[in-house]
Order: C-alpha cells, then structure tokens, then sequence
C-alpha cells in the first residue's frame, strides 16, 4: 500500500470506521453506567436546587481554594495542554473543512500562527504533565499502563500533526495519513480506556454536585 | 450472619450504582484528591492517595460491570479480588480515612470519594475486615444501645446533675413535644453541660423538648464501620421513640456522623421518608434566633477561631449557622484559613477517632488542624462535634499546645439574654 493509499483509506474508510466504533463504544459505556441506576434519596433536600449539578459541571473547571499552589504543574499544565488540544483540533481550518464535509457546518477558524502558538504550548504542556506523572510520587504510584496509553495515544495525534503542519518529514502524505490514523487509533480506544473522561467527567460532576447540592453544600 | 469474603464481594457488587460507575470511568489519576487528603499531605505516603483506597471496589467494578472487563475475567486476564488484598486494604478504609470528604469537593472530574469510601466499607465489613476496635464499638451499641455502652442510668445520673447545676427541668418520654434530643456517648459521658446548656436555651426560648429513654444515643457505629443494616436498627430506634412521642423534630447533637446517620442516611436506611424534621442542634439554634426566640448578650472578650465538622459543614451543610450565632457573641472570630466547606478535618471522624490501630496515624495526621489553629494565634476553639472536640483536645495534649476547646451550644447558653424575650 503506497502513502497516498494509506492517507485515502484514512481519510474514507478508515474514518468511517473509527467514528462509528468510538460512537457505539460511547454508547455502550453510557449503557454500561447508566443501567446501573441509583436509589431515590429519601432523605429531604435541605433546599431545592436543581442548577446545582448543572453549577458543578462548569465550577469543577477551576481550582477549589487552596489547591492551585498544592499542584501547580497538573493544574496550569492541564490547563494549557487541553485548552491547547481544543484550539488545535476545532479552530485548525483544514480540520474545520473536514468536520463541514462530515456534518454539512463548520465555523471560522483561528489564524494558522495561533493554532501552531496553541499546538506547541499543547505538546510543551503535555510534556511537562509527563515529567509530572514520572516524578511526582502520588502520581507515579497511581499510574497503570491506561494512564501511559491514554498519554500516548493523546500525544500521537498532536506531535503527528505538528509534524505535517511544518513539513517535517520528507513523505508528507506519509505523514498526514499517519497523524490521521494516530487520530482515529485514539477514536477507537477512547470509550475503553482513561480517555473517556472526556464524557464521564459530565456525569461525575453532575451526580457530584447533585449529592452535595440536596445538602445545601456547593460543591 | 457471618462475615466471609462473599458476602464482602457481594456487599461491592450491591453498592456500585451509576454515579460509583460514572466515577471511576472518569478518574485519570491527576493525584490531586492526594494533595486535599490530610493523611497524605501530613504523612507524604502516596499509599494515602483517596482514588488508591478504592482500588479493590474499582477492580469489582470493571471486572462486574463493563464489557471489557467481563471479557478480561474469562479470559483470565484480569486480577481478581482476593480475601488478602481486602485485609490489606482495611488500614487504607478505616485508619486513614476520616470520610471527611475533602476530595469530594477537588477531585477535577467530580468524583464523590467519599461517598465510595462508604460504600466500599460495607464491602469490608461483611467481610470480616473491619477493624476490632469499631467492630466492638458496634456490638456494643447493638446490644446496649450506645458504642461506649452507656445505659439509660448514667444518663439519669447526668440529667440530675444538669437539673441542679442549672435549676432547669429536663423531660423524659414527653409526648407531643417540639424536639426529641438526642446525644453522643462523648456528649453524656465527657461533656454533660450539651444537656444544660440544650435545657437553658429550650427554657428561655419557650421550646418544648424532651429525651426519650429509649433512643437516647445518637452516635451510629453503623455508619462508620459500613454495616447498613446495623446502622438501620440504630435508626429505627430513634424513629420509633420520635413516632411514639409524636414529636416534630428530632435533634442531632454535636455529632458528625450522628447528624449524617440520622438526617442524610437515616430515611435511606429505614427505606420512607420521616414524619418528623431532623435538624443539627445549630440549625435550631438558627431558627429560634431567626423566630426572635434566642436574645444573645455579652461577648468573649478574647480571640477565637470555629472547627467546621467535616459531617455538620462540607457533608451537611451547616457552616452559615455557626458564624451567625459566633458573630453576636465574639467579636474576635477570627475564621481559621480553608475554613468554611473546605476546612481540614481533625483526623478522628468517619470512625478513626474509635480505632486503636489508626492512633499513632490519627496524630501525625493532626498537625494540619495544628498548623491551623497556630497561625491564627488563638487560644480558644470553638466546635460543633462531641468527637472533634475530643480528637483535638487529646492531640493538643500531646502536641503540648495550650489550646481551650469550647462547644458552641454551651458557648450559646452561657451567653443568653436573661432579660429577653
């Protein structure tokens, strides 16, 4: 299979692929969470608060008092590295121009420079949060293989494409269809792996806040 | 029956509901429920990360309850859960986790570890890892109906010295009144003057009250030790005495965890809602202030700072009631840094403060609520907890710090206007 190919596989059928299985592995995994259930609470809510599992999807972003100066790496560098994922992947126009050919919309998009400032502080961050999980001892006792994976298979898609962007390869087909695989590999182990996160957390926070919401607590 | 590594397994499998599923689905790891911990930022053992203490449940769970999982189990591919780890993990569940629910509120996506930590107790309850000194602790409330065994006749013994102390009468099985009072074992046994000070604001304020001889203690080793259905039988105790007495509130003393079984679990453990309010002994101080029926007067002329109870402030919601009541009556409130929901536990809640093997532990742990209360320069501490009251005077003895612990409803009593109302 020569580059071109490979890039046209990747970017047809390799694509498909990869959306639908990370779209039923969603599916399944909010199945496997959600059919569990939870028991009414009987005991009565000290107030009603209905915005209150709602407050702590958005006030879990930020650091509680205190904690900013206790972990300032995994906080700022988590910061940077996602906020700098997140210009990269939806304000990058050839990546709008794919998700308009994929939906039928897009939006506008960011200047090339400040995509490659953003990816940069992204792959800078996402190092340092390495250095972090190796060094620090809390965070290296905790962490198995999933957590190196989800790491990896989240600095693939961005070192790849940085890589393509700057023509740092000489076989830039090559390259564009190997950071759209490293892509769609993380599509399709994210509903299984730590990356999921990325839908759970929406259901920890709310249920969070929801329990300590009915106590009266904003949490 | 008796405890046995199924009926633990089982007890795992019971517990793990969607937001325990939606939980560990979505930790990465970050550490930081490590640095909130006091256990670990006072000992620096990563062992004492909160997630680290789950691993057992979180192992149940994706081995029970995920697809991926099951499929890793046939195969045998993935690590079971044995007997040996569990006992390996019960000074993580009981020793080093007050359920003070610091890491409830940092954890960055969300997870209620300390919802989960109670919920894994029972796992490890049933069993057989729990540790002896609550495990005594709750036969013995079972049995005599209080963790310290008090009988109804010391309580008799103490409302006759609280009656003449203070020329007040205390009710005993009162129909149809306002409150039914309840106390812990520390409040009957070590600080009596609860009862006064409850009796000398009740008087003034025109409140009816009574005790009732059969549900006296409000202190629920169920709770802590992870039993459910140990814990209902101590609840249905207090049900049963408020619904025979018909009264309209019951009242958790200053108690933690007695506030947490009675008014968040106690519906839940009993399977119906209550006829009757439960409220924090503050919560109606509060409301009698609020009603114009509690006149303050005076003041402490001397700098002093308020413990949140983990249970009373982060996990109950009380944490306004206190500052109102201590700003009418000490004009030197100083509130201690991280004060409020996000206050560092004393180190003995959740059951520790009753379990010989996590004392050396329960000590080191102190020396954030040390670092606390010495920055501030204070001499007087004032809380809401029978338990933290008696955790912190015994850790200042050892630190050798010259500290005066007050409770804040007797603080309240004294404090009354005389010539009000």
């Amino acid at each position: 299979m020569s580059a071109l190919e490979l890039l046209t596989w990747a970017r047809g059928s390799g694509l498909a692929l990869a959306l639908g299985l990370c779209l039923f592995g969603i599916i399944l995994r909010l199945f496997e969470i959600l059919s569990l259930g939870r028991k009414t609470d009987l005991a009565p809510a000290r107030t009603v608060t209905p915005g209150s599992g709602w407050r702590t999807l958005l006030s879990r972003s930020l650091p509680p008092p205190g904690m900013l100066s206790r972990a300032p790496l995994t906080y700022v560098g988590g910061y940077v590295f996602h906020i700098g994922i997140a210009i990269a992947v939806f304000f990058f126009v050839p990546h709008i121009e794919l998700i308009r050919g994929l939906l039928g919309f897009g939006w506008r998009g960011l200047p090339n420079l400040f995509v490659d400032i953003a990816s940069i502080a992204a792959i800078l961050a996402m190092l340092a949060v390495l250095a972090g999980r190796l060094t620090d001892p809390v965070k290296r006792f905790l962490s198995g293989k999933g957590d190196w994976l989800a790491w990896g298979l989240t600095f693939l898609p961005l070192a790849t494409g940085y890589a393509a962007f700057h023509h740092l390869a000489e076989n830039y087909t090559l390259l564009l269809a190997l950071h759209i695989l490293s892509v769609e590999l993380l599509l399709v182990v994210l509903p299984f792996s730590k990356l999921f996160h990325v839908v759970g957390l929406f259901l920890a926070r709310w249920y969070n806040g929801e329990i300590a919401g009915r106590k009266g607590v904003a949490s | 029956m008796s405890a046995s590594y199924e009926r633990g397994i089982n007890a795992f499998m019971e517990v793990i509901d969607a937001p325990v599923a939606s939980f560990f689905s979505s930790c990465v790891h970050c550490g930081l429920c490590a640095e909130s911990c006091l256990f670990y930022t006072e000992t620096g053992d990563p062992q004492y990360a909160p997630i680290h203490k789950l691993e057992p449940l979180r192992r149940t769970w994706q081995q029970e309850y995920t697809l991926l999982g099951r499929l890793a189990k046939l195969a045998g591919l993935a690590k079971p859960v044995t007997d040996e780890e569990l006992a390996a993990w019960s000074p993580l569940v009981y020793d080093s986790c007050s359920m003070c629910g610091r890491c409830s509120m940092v954890c960055p996506v969300g997870n209620d570890i300390t919802m989960m930590i109670r919920k894994m107790r029972e796992g490890m309850a049933a069993a057989g890892h729990a540790p002896e000194g609550l495990v005594t602790a709750t036969a013995r409330s079972i049995t005599s109906g209080s963790p310290a065994g008090v009988k109804w006749v010391t309580v008799q013994a103490q409302i006759k010295r609280m009656q003449a102390q203070f020329g007040i009468e205390i009710p005993v099985n009162k129909e149809g009144a306002d409150y039914l009072v309840l106390m812990s074992s520390w409040e009957i046994l070590n600080y009596p003057e609860y009862l006064g000070a409850v009796g000398r604001i009740f008087a003034k304020a025109g409140a009816t009250w009574t005790l009732a001889d059969d549900a006296y203690e409000a202190t629920n080793s169920g709770i802590q030790i992870g039993a459910s259905d140990l814990a209902r039988q101590l609840v249905g105790r207090i049900v049963a005495a408020a619904e025979r007495l018909k009264v309209k509130c019951v009242i958790s003393p200053e108690c933690g965890h007695a506030y947490t079984a009675i008014r968040w679990e106690g519906p839940n453990l009993m399977g119906r809602a209550f006829g009757f309010e439960v409220k924090h002994i503050l919560e109606v101080l509060d409301d009698l202030r609020r009603a114009g029926r509690l006149k303050l007067k005076g003041s402490i002329d001397k700098p002093l700072t308020y413990h949140d109870p983990c249970q009373i402030s982060r996990r109950g919601g009380v944490h306004e009631q206190p500052r109102t009541l201590l700003n009418q009556i000490a004009p030197q409130f100083r509130e201690m840094n991280d004060g409020g929901t996000m206050n560092w536990c004393c180190g003995g809640g959740g059951g520790v403060s009753a379990n010989e093997r996590a004392e050396a532990l329960r000590t080191i742990a102190f020396k954030r609520k040390k670092a606390q209360i010495e920055e501030l320069g204070v001499d007087t501490v004032v809380t809401a907890c029978a338990n933290c009251r008696v955790v912190i005077e015994e850790a200042l003895e050892h630190y050798h710090m010259d500290i005066e612990m007050l409770g804040l409803t007797e603080l309240v009593a004294e404090h009354l206007d005389e010539e009000g109302i």
